[in-house]
């Protein structure tokens, strides 16, 4: 329990911790569990929809002054009630389903895939004490969570029986299923230098600091692949571009969601950004040092300033890529993933490892470096010869 | 019998029952996906939280996603034209609730000798890692080879059979 | 009743519903949706006795029942591939239409 003689710095870190203590005084010891589990949960419903209005928002204008013009801006000053306008177009829209659609399968995969993204929200440390379960496999049941989105994603494809939707869901699931082994073995290198499956654990081990700079995973060679592999991870699991192959307007009409309408596809959109987040928020937390602040004379700003910051950057860098590069094709896009993110992520966790054999030194900085330089040349160019570029077979359409 | 064991006992055996008497076999595996998620609740209510969350990573993220996309590639999706039952389904039936009344009266009549350990264990993820490398590392081996063979058996299996895609269905 | 008991009871159940489904349907895929759900009641029973058994700290029943979920995983790779090459000869999955030699 926070002395409340606690420094100005640390009330402000732990204002929502104090503030949820304060309030369980006045519930009575029986409901205390529940109510201890509603006070964790609501926070995390009410701010990350939030960040997902203006989300919306900043990559309208984002994309829009990449691609060299204004982003929405006649609603509200510069645009910023634009969020407001967008949800309740979503709300007052008619609700189509359609005649053929498997009624209750179409209802029920929106809410999967909601509940299935707000679920993993539940071990990410988004401040110093301040996680709403703190799981011992934390990582574990991250992933696992994660699993559970492909399946909404068939449902809503198969459900609306039509041959965009269902060519649509085929290549999400293959895409998705294809990127969940980097994704989890490139997570994985933060799990062996910590020790613990638990996220709590695996922030606290990087908020340490060595004179000004701090332990975070990021700063090592083999974190440093390990983060821009998830990161490419990541972007093919939440189908953003340049992997946005099985939603792409310009390709299949939005895919598995094209015969949702009005609030069903804007709880898609939610649940789809919402992704992006959690996905976005375990990088953080596995390799960008979670809630810590950079530098050690940093660390009077709050902790859950820190984590949002860099929530930010990273959707900023989501933005940008999308705005820059062009779409990869399926097949590209399969290769890709087993032919070189594969080895390349199992290569890393051979760097890792030999990372803690090595004498704690200069020696074995260059030694991973190099080692997973030379990796990824030879792995580049040798992919690059052989060419791996073929017509595809599509083996549905009749 | 506490009311959580009864909700998920009740959410599995709706999802498994549901898997097995639905037409469509889509509708099948989304059933038996409910009942996967309904196992890895029991799980994790019974202690194993690591055993759970790896029965959702790899039953519900892994095998379900095979056995969807099974039914994508054999064109099941469409109206079955075949019945749904096999010719002896009653058989079938009256065995699986012979083996049912066996099982029953073998715990009835055999409670008294069941163990009765009550406290929760605790297990850190850390204790399986150990154990997996110390005491269990040569099943451990085993089932990587065992994994391998599967990998590469079933890419073999699968491979594109060009004189039947020149043929098409019949 | 004990709590071991309603946990093999309800293990019991399921296996023989995964049973009844790999006996009594006609879809190859089902069978093999049947052999998946009485592995899973096999797990179930093992948790069960690791739980309130006398030694829980030995783990037998949880690395029993990783391998399991392990092996389960690498069948039903194996089982669906084999379905996918008949039918790539037979043009259907109904076990009962791939009885017969076809004339």
């Amino acid at each position: 329990m926070i002395v409340f003689s606690a420094s100005g710095a640390e009330r402000a870190d732990q204002i929502f911790v104090l503030i949820k203590h304060w309030l369980m005084g006045y519930v009575p010891a029986a409901a205390q569990p529940l109510a201890s589990a509603v006070l964790s949960v609501v926070p995390i419903l009410m701010a990350f929809p939030l960040i997902f209005a203006i989300t919306t928002l900043l990559e309208r204008k984002g994309l829009g002054r990449i691609q060299n013009r204004y982003g929405p801006n006649r609603v509200g000053p510069w645009g910023l009630l634009q969020p407001m306008a967008d949800g309740l177009k979503s709300l007052t829209k008619e609700d189509i389903v359609p005649d053929s659609a498997d009624k209750w399968v179409h209802l029920c995969a929106p809410l999967l895939l909601v509940v299935a993204s707000f679920l993993a929200y539940a071990v990410l440390p988004i401040g110093r004490n301040m996680v709403v379960a703190n799981l011992s496999a934390g990582v574990l049941f991250f992933f696992a969570i994660g699993a559970l989105v492909e399946v909404a994603i068939f449902m809503a494809g198969w459900s609306s029986r039509s041959k965009y939707s269902l060519l649509g869901a085929m290549r999400a699931i293959a895409q998705m299923v294809s990127y969940e082994t980097p994704l989890v073995l490139a997570g994985l290198v933060a799990v062996m230098a910590t020790g613990s499956l638990s996220t709590v654990a695996i922030v606290e081990a990087q908020a340490q600091y060595t004179g000004i700079l701090p332990h975070w995973f990021v700063f090592t060679p083999w974190g440093f692949a390990g983060f821009v592999l998830f990161m490419i991870a990541a972007t093919a699991e939440s189908n953003r571009s340049p992997f946005d192959l099985p939603e792409g307007e310009s390709e299949i009409i939005a895919g598995y969601y094209i015969e949702y309408s009005g609030f069903k596809f804007a709880l898609f959109f939610l649940g789809e950004y919402l992704g992006m987040f959690a996905t976005s928020g375990m990088a953080i937390t596995l390799f960008l040092g979670g809630w810590s602040a950079p530098f050690s004379f940093l660390t009077w700003i709050p902790s859950y300033l820190w984590f949002f910051a860099k929530l930010l950057v990273i959707t900023c860098g989501f933005i940008w890529v999308r705005g820059t590069l062009p779409r990869l094709r399926m097949d590209q896009l399969m290769h890709f993933a087993w032919k070189f993110m594969l080895p390349m992520t199992l290569l890393n966790i051979f760097a890792a490892a030999a990372w803690k054999f090595f004498p704690t030194g200069v020696v074995r900085w260059f030694a991973c470096a190099i080692f997973l330089a030379v990796a990824f040349v030879l792995l580049t160019r040798g992919l690059k010869k052989r060419g791996d570029v073929r017509a595809r077979q599509y083996r549905f359409a009749d | 019998m506490t009311l959580v064991f009864l909700l998920l006992a009740a959410i599995t055996i709706l999802g498994m029952g549901a898997a097995m008497s639905l037409r469509n076999p889509v509708r099948c595996v989304v059933g038996l996906t409910v009942g996967f998620l309904g196992l890895a609740a029991l799980y994790l209510q019974l202690g194993a939280q690591f055993v759970g969350l790896t029965q959702v990573l790899v039953y519900v993220g892994a095998v379900a996603i095979l056995i969807i996309f099974a039914i994508m590639m054999t064109r099941s999706t469409e109206s079955p034209e075949q019945q749904t039952f096999s010719r002896l389904w009653f058989a079938g039936i009256a065995i699986a609730v012979v083996v049912f009344a066996v099982l029953g009266w073998a715990i009835h009549f055999g409670a008294h000798m069941l163990p009765t350990q009550a406290a929760l264990p605790e297990l850190p993820v850390q204790q399986i890692g150990d154990a997996l490398l110390h005491r269990f590392v040569l099943p451990l081996e085993i089932i990587a080879v065992l994994l391998t063979a599967a990998l590469i058996g079933a890419g073999v299996l699968a491979l594109d059979d060009p004189a039947g895609e020149k043929r098409g269905p019949q | 009743m004990t709590p071991l008991t309603n946990y093999l009871l309800l293990s019991a159940f399921l296996f023989c519903i995964g049973l009844g489904v790999a006996l009594s349907r006609r879809s190859a895929i089902l069978v093999l949706i049947g052999i998946e759900i009485m592995l899973n009641a096999a797990n179930l029973n093992f948790i069960a006795f690791w739980r309130f058994g006398p030694t829980p700290s030995a783990l037998t029943g949880v690395m029993f029942t990783i391998f399991s979920i392990a092996i389960a995983a690498a069948e039903a790779t194996v089982g669906l591939s084999i379905i996918l090459a008949v039918y790539r000869r037979a043009s259907t999955t109904d076990i009962e239409a791939t009885e017969a030699p076809q004339r």
